[in-house]
């Protein structure tokens, strides 16, 4: 929690005035941070760019997240950059633990997506992003153990449309975002990539959908396909419902509940969600 | 997650009743007519006003007509009875160069007008959804 506390100081005393720093788009509009640092919502990575930077500007953000199952804690912090709101580049640390144990994975997670075309509010058509997520497992033993065919490291790859749409839903902004992914990633990566059941890339799709009920508060759900690679436990379909609080454009808190299926033979990870992004330019 | 999912289709089945109340009505109307219409436009230039970086913009606009040509704007792309004599989005932004960073603050000036003028989030919305499509024609010429 000290780290979380830390991010929340900075983020009250950054400067939001400066005539290059992000502040050229709606609220609302940047996303919040997903698990693995990308602008997006919870799980799912969006085409947004992790700031508020329009074409003359930059911007930079840090976050950090925990995710609470029956038997898992899942604990992400990181930061993200946008220039020009063109590209994003993203760092982030996870760990991974065993609650009832003292057993922890970490890995760290290299971020980077490009716009490549459209405004998410102004395009007639989506705003597209390409993007890849270059994830280096730090503890390998256990994806060792569970048979995974490479357990340093693996990259995702994907493509993320995503539209909002003004006013679309009796008055209210609507927002929703497809991502089609090719991974090899054995529970986003904690467990290794690839294993016995299925060593080759495979295209996931994954999708949100939110109501903006405000200008600072969004209701939404996701649902972000896995895939199944490993024989000794079964890996299931990812989806959760969220709560997004954008008071400003300086900060945003994400509470959702999380069904992240069946991990490592314990069935229905289910639980909390709590995302805090706060931005310093 | 099927609990979840079917309090949110729930919600929205709900808002879906709210909504056929007054789907006839205009959105000039749901904004309160021209009284409204005034209000915002007077609350949108004393944003602008006080907004140095957007001031510098319209420091040879005859604020007058401006207020004149924005409130037939406003009444005409909600439906209402009026007819906009002002020059193509296009002409009166030739040779201002604004950007897209300032294009969106200056929609953030206008949620502030609204804000100001007591017009729901909702109906903020359908404005801005009306107005939108003129954002190829200002920014960047």
């Amino acid at each position: 929690m000290a780290k979380c506390k830390g991010i929340a100081m900075l983020v009250l005393l950054a400067p939001a005035t400066l005539a290059w720093a992000g502040s050229g788009k709606l609220q609302e509009t940047a996303g919040v941070t997903q698990i693995e640092g990308s602008s997006g919502g919870g799980l799912v990575p969006w085409a947004t760019l992790a700031g508020y930077d329009s074409r003359e500007e930059t911007s930079a953000s840090v976050f950090a997240t925990r995710v609470s199952t029956d038997d898992y804690r899942l604990h992400s912090w990181g930061g993200a950059f946008s220039w020009h709101d063109r590209i994003e580049l993203s760092a982030t640390h996870q760990t991974f633990d065993l609650t009832a144990t003292a057993f922890e994975i970490s890995q760290n997670v290299l971020g980077a997506k490009v716009r490549v075309y459209g405004d998410v509010i102004y395009s007639r058509w989506p705003q597209v992003s390409v993007g890849a997520q270059y994830k280096e497992l730090l503890d390998t033993t256990l994806a060792e153990a569970v048979g995974a065919k490479d357990f340093d490291n693996g990259t995702d790859f994907y493509l993320a449309a995503t539209k909002a749409h003004l006013g679309a839903l009796f008055g209210y902004n609507l927002v929703w975002d497809l991502t089609l992914r090719g991974t090899k990633a054995n529970q986003f990566g904690l467990l290794g990539f690839g294993g016995d059941q299925n060593d080759s890339y495979e295209i996931m799709g994954e999708g949100s959908l939110a109501i903006l009920f405000s200008r600072s508060l969004a209701l939404g759900v996701e649902y972000r396909q896995k895939p199944d690679n490993l024989g000794f436990a079964e890996e299931e379909d990812a989806a959760d419902i969220f709560v997004a609080y954008i008071p400003n454009k300086q900060f945003n808190l994400t509470v959702a509940w999380v069904d992240l299926g069946s991990i490592a033979g314990s069935d229905k990870q289910t639980g909390p969600y709590v995302s805090l992004t706060g931005y310093l330019w | 997650m099927k609990i979840i999912s079917s309090l949110l289709l729930g919600t929205l089945l709900t808002l879906a009743g709210c909504q056929s109340l007054n789907s006839s009505a205009t959105l000039y109307d749901e904004l309160g007519g021209m009284p409204v219409i005034e209000k915002i436009t007077d609350n949108f230039i004393n944003e602008i006003s006080f907004d140095q970086q957007i001031a510098a913009h319209f420091r040879e606009t005859k604020i007058d007509r401006f207020r004149e040509k924005l409130i037939e704007q406003l009444c005409n792309v909600s439906d209402g009875p009026c007819k906009y004599t002002g020059d193509s989005m296009l002409d009166v932004h030739q040779k201002m160069n604004i950007t897209e960073g300032e294009f969106n603050r200056t929609v953030d000036l206008l949620i502030n007008a609204m804000n100001q003028a007591g017009v729901a989030h909702r109906t903020q919305n359908k404005l801005i959804a009306r107005l939108a499509p003129m954002r190829p024609d200002i920014i960047y010429h």
